[in-house]
């Protein structure tokens, strides 16, 4: 690597957080000391809630920051600012226009002659590939065209970085594979004054595949846990060692980050700060079996289990998690490898496996053992699901209270560990 | 017709025709019947209404207990007519025609034709009274749920249709476990939204003069009624008050229980952002006594709902014979075209006898005074409340304490305000030509504001963040950024504020504070006075020429504009 190149966005011990309803703060990003560099694809990856989006909005100019500074191009930079577009997940297209005048909306505020306005946005769609579309509307466009008309609208104004929110994550393979060919062939051909890209993902081959450095976010609170370079040249090919390499290094990486959330939660009092990943009883099963069946025989790298299956982090990790937490499986470097539990799991009927998910709960599940222990001892065996969600909420946000509450309901109904009833909103002991 | 805010409409126009026809026969009939009968009424024996503040609860138990009995006859109507729309090739071709043009049909014009009718049927008894405000309140709620559980019973996924056959169940299984069940949250929104003009028409119903016959029910209307006469402002001020407690008690006990409670009905299977909740209705399912009571009841229900009623059917051999079918399809056709031929006939004679085409002219001529009326206050009533609405749905918080304030004054029926109004223009000596005018608009403009804000609120936050980001200047964010985005919303609250307002024009168009009699002139000005007068011909006259302002209104404005407006902001 060559010296440090010109940062474009810069952004200083940026910490940013917002107001829980019980007045506390809750910190979605933490000193953030980083840079878009002139000539780079920077990366951003992360599982969701990790406060990707909010580090793309705060770059962009639309969520102004907690505290820290933020400088484009060495000024401090206080709102949407020309120079900086967006392209959105969603493409955030407004149906009422056409693809024309959606493009040309990004051009607004140049406040340019129409004849002007006109020809910059017939040459922004020709070179996006989207020539003889200019009269549709959005709805009348497959995904693929829209986020086209998403990216001419992004760069038709020239600008100097480009913001990108998870911007394939909405099409299917083939297409988001097309598009970033494309964009990938623009960035390289230098057609464009662009100067800096941004790509927010959560998908680690997109992220390899396309970005010059990529920056790991951890989640709860956002922090920049790791920095990988990539320097290989393009096209990358997606199978070449180095490039596997590359993306096992990400898995273990991530990997790590999960296991140090499931520790440091694991050892607060009660064990009750952990919070619990989404992932039903069927995935688990699922990925459980799938593990114990060759060619795994009980040990996969998460890397090959997210390429065979086709999944993506945050589908996968969160099933991961799940099997190290109930002790069906151990997380180790990028891999997980199943216990004898697990393996006994995978290969039970029913009956057995609802036995076995219950003594694992009571085990290592603290807030299972706690909730069945209050069910027992209170005399009409049932408590409302406010007691445990107050008790939660001292050390979760008060979405991931609603979360683990609702993951530990799904388990215990399954291992018939205890009940719940949605509408009277109240847990239940099975044996009352 | 509005479904949680959507319009599906598609029906050709000579239905409408036919069923104009139909209803402003069967109004004749009605009026011709009454007027033979309306001797026996004796006018002497009407209660005093007490202006006293004591008597205001009772009388509002009274305006609240109608209510209740309107709400429980529409809800049968709604089951036995829109099934029969819905199950029936035959009867859909008929009714659902005639419910369009009833729902545009102004109620207050056919009062005097329903009390006269319905008095005459109890003759001496004040039970007639009762049921033709009950009627009046019906006819505001009733077409609207019918339309509704027809819709939903036209939508019910295949699927879950074939489940209910393959397991065998009957009709009469079907309709409880399945289809009452599905149409069940578009019902209860569409009883909501009818539920301001309910209140409208019950205050409306409770006192009313056909001729020089007085009829007067005890209740908050009458209260009003008498308030005026007396020109009793603080008896208006204390009906204000009564009405305010009551609706905030019939919402929290009746439908915050009710919308928490058909919320298990909800057919999307992800779990809703926000529950709604009634702590009425957690009351009732954690009382331990309450459960013990209901249980039996339960089981009753439940034992009704599981009777395999079915009715006889025709043996199949019967049934498939495309002959038979072709004969009933012409006699059924035939039948409902002689019906129609006969009804005109007698139209053509009641109303030929007694009216001139200078009748004609001159209702017209009072139509298009009222209808100028309604398009600047609708127009109006757009410039303010579309701005403050949009500001006030872009602020999640603020929106949250604003909703149920617009929504509570969309349900307050603003004739009890109109005293004040009349009051300051009586007193400041102001033009009732121009200043009745915003009596019409006074209780429905409410319903443009609370639309609006809820389009703001739905207004995806991408679109937003979008404009922000590419700097989009003021003056075309709101033309091509924010407008579009809430313009179905104000066209759903725009159809009901100016349906509405030709309802209120009624009661608004011609008013009076004690001996002071102020008329604006205008279509429901006309119609109030030949109420007055007993001229049914001319109300009859009246009622028709608005049901056609009203239905051309709909068909040339505001139907392609919500087609226009839901076809440009769809992105599927």
């Amino acid at each position: 690597m060559d010296a440090p190149r010109n940062p474009i966005i810069e952004f200083r011990r940026i910490c940013h957080s917002y107001a829980k309803p019980s007045g506390e703060p809750l910190v979605v990003l933490e000193d953030i000391n980083s840079a878009l560099r002139e000539g780079e694809i920077l990366g951003l990856l992360g599982r969701s809630g990790s406060g990707k989006s909010t580090f793309l909005r705060i770059a962009a100019g639309l969520i102004k920051p907690t505290s820290g500074e933020l400088l484009y191009r060495g000024a401090p930079l206080s709102g949407p600012s020309e120079g900086i577009t967006v392209a959105f997940q969603t493409f955030a297209l407004y149906p009422w226009l056409s693809v024309l005048e959606n493009v040309e909306a990004g051009l607004d505020a140049l406040r340019l002659p129409r004849a002007e306005m006109r020809r910059r946005a017939e040459s922004a769609i020709d070179l996006i590939g989207l020539d003889g579309f200019q009269s549709a509307y959005p709805r009348e466009l497959s995904g693929g065209m829209r986020q086209r008309v998403g990216f001419a609208r992004a760069i038709v104004a020239d600008p100097i970085a480009l913001l990108m929110d998870e911007p394939f994550s909405a099409l299917d393979v083939l297409t988001a594979e097309t598009l970033r060919t494309d964009f990938l062939d623009l960035w390289i051909g230098h057609t464009l004054p662009l100067k800096t890209v941004l790509l927010v993902t959560h998908n680690i081959e997109e992220a390899v595949l396309l970005c010059d450095r990529i920056l790991i976010i951890s989640s709860n609170p956002g922090r920049i846990c790791a920095e990988i370079p990539i320097s290989l040249a393009h096209p990358r090919d997606r199978l070449g060692d180095e490039f596997r390499g590359i993306v096992d290094e990400i898995y273990s990486t991530l990997t790590l980050r999960s296991l140090e959330t499931i520790r440091g939660h694991g050892q607060s009092p009660g064990g009750l700060a952990l919070p619990l990943p989404r992932a039903s009883v069927n995935k688990i099963s699922g990925l459980l079996e799938t593990m114990a069946a060759p060619p795994y025989a009980g040990h996969a790298e998460l890397s090959q289990l997210a390429r065979t299956l086709a999944l993506e982090i945050d589908d996968l990790f969160p099933i991961a998690d799940a099997l190290h937490i109930l002790g069906f499986a151990e997380l180790t470097g990028g891999a997980l490898k199943l216990t004898a539990a697990g393996r006994v799991f995978a290969q039970s009927a029913t009956d057995e496996r609802k036995r076995l998910l219950k003594e694992h709960l009571l085990r290592y599940v603290p807030l299972a053992s706690h909730i069945h222990r209050v069910l027992e001892e209170r005399e009409e065996h049932w408590a409302p699901h406010l007691r445990f969600k107050t008790e939660l909420e001292d050390h979760l946000t008060r979405q991931e209270a609603e979360r683990t509450l609702g993951v530990v309901i799904g388990w215990a109904r399954y291992a018939e560990l205890f009940g719940y009833d949605a509408r009277l909103r109240r847990f239940m002991s099975t044996i009352g | 017709m509005l479904i949680g805010g959507v319009w599906r409409q598609r029906l050709p126009n000579w239905r409408d025709l036919a069923a104009i026809i139909l209803v402003m026969a069967v109004l004749g009939f009605i009026a011709t019947a009454g007027r033979q009968s309306v001797a026996p009424w004796a006018a002497a024996q009407q209660p005093a209404i007490s202006l006293s503040p004591a008597a205001l609860p009772l009388y509002a138990s009274r305006t609240t207990a109608r209510m209740l009995a309107a709400l429980i006859a529409s809800l049968l109507f709604t089951f036995v007519y829109a099934t029969l729309a819905a199950k029936s090739r035959r009867a859909e071709t008929v009714l659902i025609p005639l419910l369009d043009v009833l729902q545009s049909v102004p109620i207050l014009g056919y009062l005097s034709f329903t009390v006269v009718f319905f008095v005459s049927l109890f003759p001496g008894n004040a039970l007639g009274l009762e049921l033709a405000a009950i009627f009046a309140i019906f006819t505001s709620q009733a077409w609207n749920m019918a339309f509704s559980f027809y819709q939903s019973l036209k939508t019910i996924p295949h699927d879950l249709d074939e489940a209910s056959r393959s397991f065998r169940s009957s009709g009469w299984q079907r309709f409880w476990r399945l289809e009452v069940p599905f149409a069940m949250p578009g019902l209860i929104w569409n009883m909501m939204m009818s539920m301001s003009g309910g209140w409208f028409f019950v205050v409306a119903s409770e006192a009313i003069s056909v001729g020089d016959i007085q009829y007067t029910l005890p209740g908050v209307g009458s209260y009003v009624a008498r308030a005026i006469q007396e020109r009793d402002l603080g008896a208006v001020g204390w009906a204000i008050g009564t009405m305010t407690i009551t609706i905030i008690i019939y919402d929290q006990l009746l439908f915050r229980p009710v919308v928490a409670w058909a919320d298990k009905f909800r057919f999307e299977q992800t779990a809703a952002a926000s529950v709604p909740r009634s702590w009425v209705l957690n009351l009732f399912r954690r009382s331990n006594l309450l459960r013990l009571v209901g249980r039996p009841l339960g089981t009753g229900l439940h034992v009704a709902a599981n009777a395999r009623l079915q009715l006889p059917s025709l043996p199949v051999h019967l049934r498939r014979g495309p002959l038979l079918r072709r004969l009933a399809d012409v006699a059924w056709y035939g039948l409902v075209l002689a019906l129609i031929g006969y009804c005109l006939l007698s139209l053509v004679r009641f109303v030929g006898s007694a009216l001139s085409w200078r009748d004609v002219a001159e209702a017209f001529s009072n139509g298009a005074l009222t209808l100028v009326r309604v398009a600047i206050l609708i127009i109006i009533a757009t410039l303010i409340w579309v701005p403050i609405g949009v500001s006030v749905g872009l602020r999640p918080k603020l929106a949250e304490k604003v909703q149920p304030i617009a929504q509570f004054l969309a349900a307050f029926p603003a004739n009890v305000l109109f005293p004040l109004a009349v009051f300051l223009i009586v007193r400041f000596n102001l033009a009732p030509r121009i200043w009745l005018s915003p009596l019409m608009i006074m209780g429905t403009q409410w319903y443009i504001l609370f639309n609006v804000i809820a389009g703001a609120t739905a207004y995806p936050s991408d679109f937003r963040e979008a404009a922000a980001s590419f700097r989009i200047r003021p003056l075309r964010w709101w033309r091509y950024v924010m407008l579009p985005g809430v313009f179905p919303y104000y066209v759903t609250g725009a159809i009901t504020a100016s349906g509405g307002a030709w309802n209120a024009s009624i009661v608004s168009e011609a008013v009076s504070w004690g001996p002071t009699k102020l008329d604006g002139s205008g279509l429901g000005a006309y119609i109030a006075r030949m109420t007055q007068a007993g001229d049914y011909s001319r109300i009859a006259l009246g009622i028709a020429v608005m049901s056609f302002l009203v239905i051309t209104m709909n068909r040339l404005l505001w139907r392609p504009l919500y087609r226009y407006a839901e076809r440009r902001t769809r992105l599927d």
